[in-house]
């Protein structure tokens, strides 16, 4: 139905748009591969240089150079891969025990308990910020993996997805297990859950990347270096942006804390997809 | 095998345990110390730390680095509203209005000294640093460490290709200017002139300099109701020059804060106005001649400039509700240490900041630094000027910082041609008294 | 809420169920929240040593503050600007890969790319493309005669912030649009062919109405992305300068509680940010039931 012509431009269009999207990475990676002479005289060169072993193993084991401090990458992605892992489990069983609760229990409070847990989709973290440093600083949190992760664990996204999947799970499901003699946290484990599995690994996607990626939190709640994420390295690292900076570790750094994020768009990028779209719902 | 395994791994835990008490517990007693200095200057404070530990085996300091300036007095106040400040913590010389307004939070070095019945006398530091530091009657507040002064930098280079000549840099503005504008109309540099932290350099210092007050209240040291006096015709002449010179090429504002300082170590700039602590950088990465003189003054305004007034930061003694006399005697002796003439002097020699002791100043003396290294003394010459007068003790504003994105913000727009001299200065007051107003009315 | 029968009789079960979430969300929401009401009615030093009440001096304080207004204009400028660009640029996107063609998972890839990298990632990435002395776009723009220093100039900083972020999203608003436009039924566009209708106007007649609700949905995520997901671009591309030129609501209540330690005041923009989230969703909300109604 739809002429040569036609397909031509769309390719056309959308190859524009790759290219838009994938030039700053593409330049980055020819960043770490120079030395930092060669960036900071002005005239990036557009193929890649020698020197990418040396700046990777100076990202990868010390991520400190004569004009940029920050924390080896091992560390910080050690941290963020930590973080966002205690995120996506967390907030997995959390949201999904509460789900539970509320797609096959009657109990009084319900809908309150819902609504009270949907509100906190409304308010992001950056609005209260300063009495949630609070509390967690009250909690002598500060500065411990445990501060760093608890508080993020709060988010009716996941709790809204697996209602929504639970609903789909026709009832019979239920009943024929029940017949069987299951209680309802058997039901959970055997029926339920396997059911939700697809929209489960959707959500577990997001999670991981909303974990890796955060930035405000761990830098108010970490002053610890040993605690750097991925993104603090990397903030630290950057400082003032100047010219002289050893701006091809800092590319180094970048390219090897952004190889998670980009796996998991290469490799589960259906889920990736899924998971947005569910979530959104 | 169950057993033996879990027998093992206890009697292993044991060990370990037993070790690290060996090993680090003995009795010292142990205080927390957060400071802001990260690279080289982190190595060179962890080292007199160190070295402080070494020297004895009743105290153990334990350094911790918190990142930038106002990133560890952050941390610092939420800790201590959380009942765990650190014993000593860094506080950037722009803070200490902050810090003394704490009341009950801090420990005032001069009673800590009284109260721990460590040997301290303030007479030892130089005047500059010790006025910055000490409540309006004299008492000190905090512990002088690291104090730089804000200079002249110029590369020798530059000027020999113009045929200037090296030894002879330009005194006052009018001199300033002429240079700047050859070298930036000749080519030899890209930027004539530029400066860091602008409102320290043209400012904070350039008041002290031509002997102006910066804030009624003797720059706010007798009490918080001070207001600024920014208004004088000198600064908008003075915000004027640089409007011009920036219209003319003369000038180019190269950001924020330390931003601009790669500029002169790269050549692009033949002038900077910059802290006297870029030293260590410059020694090991500018390929090129440069010298360090004494900060541009108005001829026609003042035959004699006055000293100029210090930057950098001083150590606090925070309160803590679990702390004991033990911890902060602990504190007293490690302040002792840092004042020992050649401890000063070998932080001074390593670090490019300013002797904060007199004897300090003449330990380097005696070591030859000063003739290994020409211009060194300029920054301490600078601030030992006679004739101090309250104008050149320092600053003592409520949140000063917030001062100073002000001045940044409003003389920012008047470069970008949005606004001009005259606005700029009288935004900057209007802003400026705002913000003291607000900082007053917290303690109200 | 929807009426499901229950499955299970227990009595204990379900409130068991829902503590661990119930008491994270009281610990760091729900408390924190009400304290942050509280705090913007109160004033204290920053070391907290002295606290009292002051009503509604506050807010006060900063709806009569000029630069409090600039930086609300901002925002909503701001996230004006990246909705409609982003969406703009989706949307094509998304109607030239809704026909089946060789390579689109490929495609779909490289443009979610950037959604997955951290914001500080996309701001080091822009920074050192347009760092005035070094960056190669700062560099080829010189050699067309235009100075470029987002580090002076407000505009640019700006404009920096924005093509940032919306090159962050683009494959967010790809992949909803793009879903958007697989669910409008065949026999629609089959008709329009037949009827002699002209891709621009296919789009706009019948893809464009059928997608407006995923417009609507994406409208709200782009604002709330742009008000409060920005904040990590924001802090390491700008730090919200040159002159406030790029501090928004967000970004200005984290400079007012921890650089300034204007506690009180950040909690009163706490607040009134509170409140614009609260209008969102409920506009979102009822939306979305509007929504479910006509499905």
């Amino acid at each position: 139905m739809i002429g040569m012509q036609r397909k031509w431009v769309a390719h056309l269009f959308l190859i524009l748009g790759v290219v838009v999207t994938a030039f700053p990475l593409y330049l980055a990676f020819i960043a770490s591969t120079h030395d930092a002479a060669t960036i900071g005289r002005g005239r990036m060169p557009l193929l890649p240089g020698h020197y990418g072993v040396d700046n990777y193993e100076q990202a990868w084991s010390v991520g400190s150079g004569e004009r940029v401090n920050g924390t080896p990458v091992r560390i910080t992605m050690w941290n963020s891969f930590l973080m966002a892992l205690a995120i996506v489990v967390g907030k997995v069983v959390v949201s999904a025990l509460t789900a539970y609760a509320v797609v096959y229990f009657r109990f009084p409070l319900r809908d309150f308990f819902f609504w009270l847990i949907f509100i906190t989709l409304m308010l992001p973290l950056e609005v209260r910020i300063i009495p949630t440093y609070k509390v967690v600083s009250d909690l002598r949190l500060i500065n411990t993996f445990t501060g760093l992760t608890l508080p993020l664990m709060v988010s009716a996204t996941g709790t809204l997805l697996f209602r929504q999947v639970f609903l789909t799970i026709p009832r019979e499901l239920l009943e024929a297990a029940k017949v069987d003699g299951a209680g309802p946290l058997r039901c959970l484990w055997s029926v339920v859950l396997p059911v939700s599995t697809p929209g489960m690994a959707a959500l577990s996607v997001i999670l991981f990347l909303y974990g890796w990626n955060q930035y405000l939190w761990p830098l108010l709640i970490t002053t610890d270096r040993k605690l750097d994420t991925v993104a603090i390295g990397l903030a630290r690292m950057l400082g003032n942006a100047e010219g002289l900076m050893d701006w091809n570790v800092v590319m180094a750094a970048t390219i090897l804390t952004s190889t998670i994020p980009t796996g998991v768009v290469i490799f589960m990028h259906r889920w990736l997809v899924q998971g947005l779209i569910e979530v959104s719902k | 095998m169950d057993l033996k395994l879990r027998v093992v791994s206890v009697l292993l835990g044991i060990l370990v345990v037993t070790l690290g008490m060996v090993m680090v517990g003995e009795t010292r007693v142990e205080v927390e110390f957060w400071h802001a200095m990260g690279g080289a200057l982190g190595e060179i404070t962890a080292g007199v730390v160190e070295k402080f530990n070494n020297s004895q085996n009743e105290y153990y300091v334990k350094a911790t680095h918190k990142g930038s300036y106002i990133e560890t007095m952050s941390a610092a106040i939420a800790a201590y509203r959380a009942g765990e400040a650190p014993h000593i913590v860094q506080v950037y010389e722009v803070g200490t209005g902050t810090m003394i307004a704490a009341g009950e939070a801090i420990y005032p070095v001069h009673e800590l000294m009284v109260d721990t019945g460590v040997p301290f006398d303030p007479q030892v530091y130089i005047a500059p640093v010790k006025g910055y530091y000490s409540f309006a009657d004299g008492r000190m507040a905090s512990m002088p460490f690291n104090s730089s002064t804000a200079v002249l930098w110029y590369n020798k280079d530059i000027f020999r290709r113009l045929g200037f000549d090296p030894t002879q840099p330009p005194k006052t503005w009018p001199e300033l200017r002429d240079v700047a504008r050859k070298i930036a109309s000749s080519g030899a540099a890209k930027i004539g002139f530029s400066c860091t932290w602008l409102s320290w350099t043209q400012f904070e210092q350039f008041a002290a300099i031509h002997d102006l007050p910066f804030a009624t209240k003797t720059n706010g040291f007798e009490g918080m109701d001070a207001e600024l006096l920014l208004d004088h015709p000198l600064f908008l002449r003075h915000v004027q020059t640089l409007i011009d010179m920036k219209k003319e090429g003369s000038f180019t504002y190269g950001g924020r804060d330390s931003a601009p300082g790669p500029l002169f170590l790269s050549q692009e700039a033949a002038l900077l106005m910059e802290s006297s602590a870029l030293l260590p950088r410059a020694v090991r990465e500018a390929q090129f001649d440069w010298g360090i003189t004494y900060m541009p003054y108005y001829d026609d305004f003042i035959a004699e400039p006055k000293n100029s007034i210090i930057g950098g930061a001083s150590l606090w003694v925070m309160k803590r509700p679990d702390a004991t006399p033990e911890h902060y005697k602990a504190v007293a002796e490690f302040f002792r240490f840092l004042s020992q003439p050649e401890n000063d002097a070998d932080w001074h020699m390593a670090t490019g900041y300013v002797p904060v002791t007199v004897k300090g100043y003449e330990v380097a003396q005696a070591r030859g630094h000063y003739q290994k290294n020409p211009g060194a003394d300029i920054p301490i010459l600078q601030l030992m000027r006679p004739g101090s007068t309250p104008n050149t003790r320092g600053l003592r504003l409520g949140n000063l910082p917030s001062i100073r994105v002000a001045i940044y913000e409003e003389v920012e727009k008047a470069l970008e041609g949005a606004q001009g001299a005259e606005e700029t200065i009288k935004n900057i007051v209007e802003r400026g008294n705002a913000i003291l107003r607000e900082f007053e009315a917290m303690y109200q | 809420m929807t009426k499901v029968s229950a499955v299970f009789p227990n009595k204990v079960l379900p409130y068991l169920l829902v503590t661990p979430q119930l008491t994270l969300t009281i610990i760091f929401f729900i408390w924190p929240s009400l304290q942050a009401l509280y705090q913007s009615f109160t004033a204290s030093d920053p070391f907290g040593v002295k606290t009292r009440f002051v009503g509604l001096k506050n807010f006060r304080d900063i709806f009569t503050d000029p630069y409090y207004w600039h930086s609300v204009r901002l925002s909503f400028v701001f996230a004006l600007q990246v909705s409609l660009f982003v969406m703009a640029v989706a949307l094509l996107l998304a109607f030239m890969a809704k026909n089946p063609l060789r390579g689109a998972t490929v495609y779909k890839v490289f443009l979610l790319w950037p959604y997955a990298l951290a914001p500080v990632t996309t701001a080091i990435l822009w920074v050192f493309m347009f760092q005035p002395s070094i960056g190669i776009v700062a560099t080829v723009l010189r050699y067309m005669g235009l100075t470029w220093n987002h580090t002076l100039h407000g505009g640019q900083a700006l404009l920096l912030l924005i093509l940032a972020s919306v090159w962050k999203q683009i494959g967010y608003n790809f992949v909803f649009f793009l879903a958007a436009l697989h669910s409008v039924p065949k026999s629609f566009l089959e008709a329009a062919a037949v009827d002699g209708a002209s891709s621009s106007q296919i789009f706009t007649r019948i893809l464009f109405p059928l997608a407006s609700p995923t417009t609507f949905f994406l409208l709200v995520m782009n604002v709330i992305f742009s008000f409060f997901d920005t904040f990590g671009i924001i802090d390491t591309l700008t730090k919200g300068g040159p002159a406030k030129a790029t501090e928004t609501m967000c970004y200005r209540l984290f400079v007012d509680g921890f650089k300034s330690f204007l506690i009180n005041r950040s909690a009163a923009q706490s607040a009134v940010l509170m409140l614009f989230v609260m209008i969102l969703t409920a506009l979102q909300f009822r939306f979305l039931q509007h929504r479910v109604h006509y499905e």
